[in-house]
């Protein structure tokens, strides 16, 4: 019974997901021409990063990590997944429309790169990868939580996002910060020439060999069961009471 | 064949002498001429199967092998059904049972078997003789259901590869050093020259902040600057623990712990692998840390518990040593 409700769940969330979020009062400050990128930022981080950040990242004790220690990776993540600036600072931050412009967004990046030593933002190359490599270290480090479809699916606590609109700069920077409840993978572990790989494998998973014709969201034996069962045996037992005769009893 | 045609027809001509049981039907030849038709069309299509297997590299390949193969049984079917409504003659006989008759039917069957059993002297020998057989056939066919569960040999869940001053490896066999564990993330690792199959043999190693710790009573010295390290099998049904959920901003999200992706049992490395969520019945086993001279991992000892999924009675079980 729990299966079913979640899988009721997992097929309802991604058309709830799709609507529009509301508009979540970006302040687009104006800025002179000229204006250092630094600058700008600074004035677009006070206006609407600053409440749960803090001052020059600082951040607060209930709201918003510290930022001083995070570099342009992370900063660079969240707002190019438009997850930043955030509704509800409890809400898990999730990919939404980006309403900072391109400009914006760099300033901002800037600005938060200046307020302490952190990581640079990463630059994969796909085209370095190799495909089947990187299926072995999706399987063992990624698919657990991300499904070995890069479809995404749940941890306890959370939504665990699918990968088909992630850039690959954007999954390079989820490797390197772990965004919420993501582990973070050092170049320890996962080497750059490893996340090649793992980016090459990742764009295969966007296009899939779908011998079937019909992938049915990519997740498994329930959903093809239940094809089976809600499908072709509703055929079957129409098909029979369309050829068989009742016994007349009297 | 002409043989075998010859001696049908002549079959047909001797039966047309014969009293006819079934009524004689009016014949229907746009009927006939239908199913004839659809049994050409179904060899055409099951033809145009073979034909497309042996052409492959087709685009759609698949789709076409299976319209081809389902249009062919679809195209059977209906002949079928054509041939049970308008072909083969039919007629419905009802007719009452006869209550009488039945009785003394009955009645001769039960004198039947009395009277079968006249040879038979020792009748409650034979009786018991034949309940021993069922019964024991019964026996032998539920004995099997004992490999489902580790109902009379538990040892190799106590009997981990792990003993005091063996190190841990990663996948490839490489020695940890106790710096190679960083936070924020985890390790798989194996015990040195062990089988790592064996299901006593994976442990899953996480750093947490050494005062977050909060380990069960004679266990504070599980723990090496913050490293612990938990059996990688699921105690609820021997999945591997291969998630690991981490708060980037601690006050607003879900605490460290290790999840089991089958059925999202969630377990708590701070508090000695404890259950948060989900069905596993019982905490996940402790491996005891020590570091070496040269900083390697090594375990202190073996698990605080048996290994792998619960059964009957193990939450009684102790450790043993």
């Amino acid at each position: 019974m729990r299966l079913l409700l979640a899988l009721l769940l997992a097929l309802a969330l991604p058309s709830l997901a799709a609507a529009d979020p509301p508009d979540q009062g970006i302040v687009h400050v104006p800025i002179a021409p000229g204006t250092p990128l630094k600058k700008a930022g600074a004035e677009l981080y006070a206006a609407n990063c600053a409440r749960c950040h803090g001052d020059r990242g600082h951040g607060t004790a209930k709201d918003g990590p510290k930022l001083d220690d995070v570099g342009a990776l992370a900063t660079d993540f969240y707002l190019s997944i438009g997850a930043m600036p955030i509704a509800d600072p409890h809400q898990q931050p999730v990919r939404t429309r980006v309403l900072l412009t391109a400009y914006e967004r760099q300033a901002l990046v800037s600005y938060v790169s200046s307020l302490g030593p952190g990581p640079l933002i990463p630059h994969p190359h796909a085209g370095r990868g190799n495909v089947s490599a990187g299926m072995q270290l999706f399987t063992q480090h990624c698919a657990g939580c991300h499904q070995i479809a890069a479809e995404g699916g749940y941890v306890t606590g959370a939504r665990v996002p699918p990968l088909g609109q992630a850039t690959d700069t954007q999954i390079a920077e989820a490797v390197r910060m772990g965004p919420y409840l993501m582990p973070v993978f050092s170049g320890k572990q996962i080497t750059n020439a490893q996340l090649d790989s793992l980016t090459a494998y990742i764009h295969t998973t966007r296009h899939p060999l779908d011998a079937g014709g019909w992938s049915i969201g990519h997740v498994g034996p329930i959903p093809e069961g239940l094809v089976t069962w809600l499908l072709a045996a509703v055929v079957l037992v129409g098909v029979c009471l369309l050829i068989g005769k009742r016994l007349r009893r009297e | 064949m002409v043989g075998g045609l010859l001696l049908l027809v002549g079959r047909r001509r001797a039966r047309e002498d014969e009293q006819r049981i079934v009524p004689r039907g009016t014949p229907d030849t746009p009927a006939e001429t239908a199913v004839i038709l659809l049994l050409l069309a179904c060899a055409a299509c099951a033809l145009a199967f073979v034909v497309l297997y042996a052409l492959d590299r087709l685009p759609h390949q698949t789709q076409l092998l299976g319209a081809a193969l389902g249009v062919a049984l679809l195209l059977f079917a209906a002949a079928l059904i054509l041939i049970g409504k308008r072909l083969v003659v039919t007629e419905e006989l009802e007719e009452p049972y006869p209550e009488e008759e039945r009785l003394v039917e009955t009645h001769e069957i039960e004198r039947i078997v009395e009277e079968s059993g006249s040879r038979i002297t020792r009748r409650r020998l034979l009786v018991m003789a034949g309940g021993a057989a069922a019964g024991s056939l019964g026996l032998a066919a539920v004995t099997p259901a004992v490999s489902l569960g580790p109902l009379l040999d538990t040892d190799r869940f106590y009997k981990a590869p792990w003993t005091r001053g063996r190190r841990l490896v990663d996948e490839h066999g490489r020695p940890y050093l106790a710096s190679d564990i960083e936070k924020d993330t985890f390790y798989s690792a194996y015990p040195e020259a062990a089988d790592p199959e064996l299901i006593g043999s994976p442990v899953v190693l996480v750093r947490l902040d050494p005062g977050d710790l909060h380990l069960p009573d004679g266990r504070e010295h599980y723990a090496l600057l913050g490293i612990v390290a938990y059996s990688k099998i699921c105690t609820h049904a021997g999945c591997a623990i291969s998630l690991y959920r981490k708060p980037t901003f601690a006050p607003v999200e879900p605490r460290p712990a290790l999840v089991c992706p089958c059925h999202y049992s969630t377990f708590d490395p701070a508090t000695g692998g404890t259950v948060l969520f989900g069905p596993a019945g019982r905490p996940l086993p402790q491996l005891p840390l020590l570091r070496d001279a040269r900083g390697y991992l090594r375990a202190a000892g073996n698990f605080s518990g048996p290994v792998g999924p619960s059964w009957g009675g193990v939450r009684e079980d102790r450790a043993r040593a």
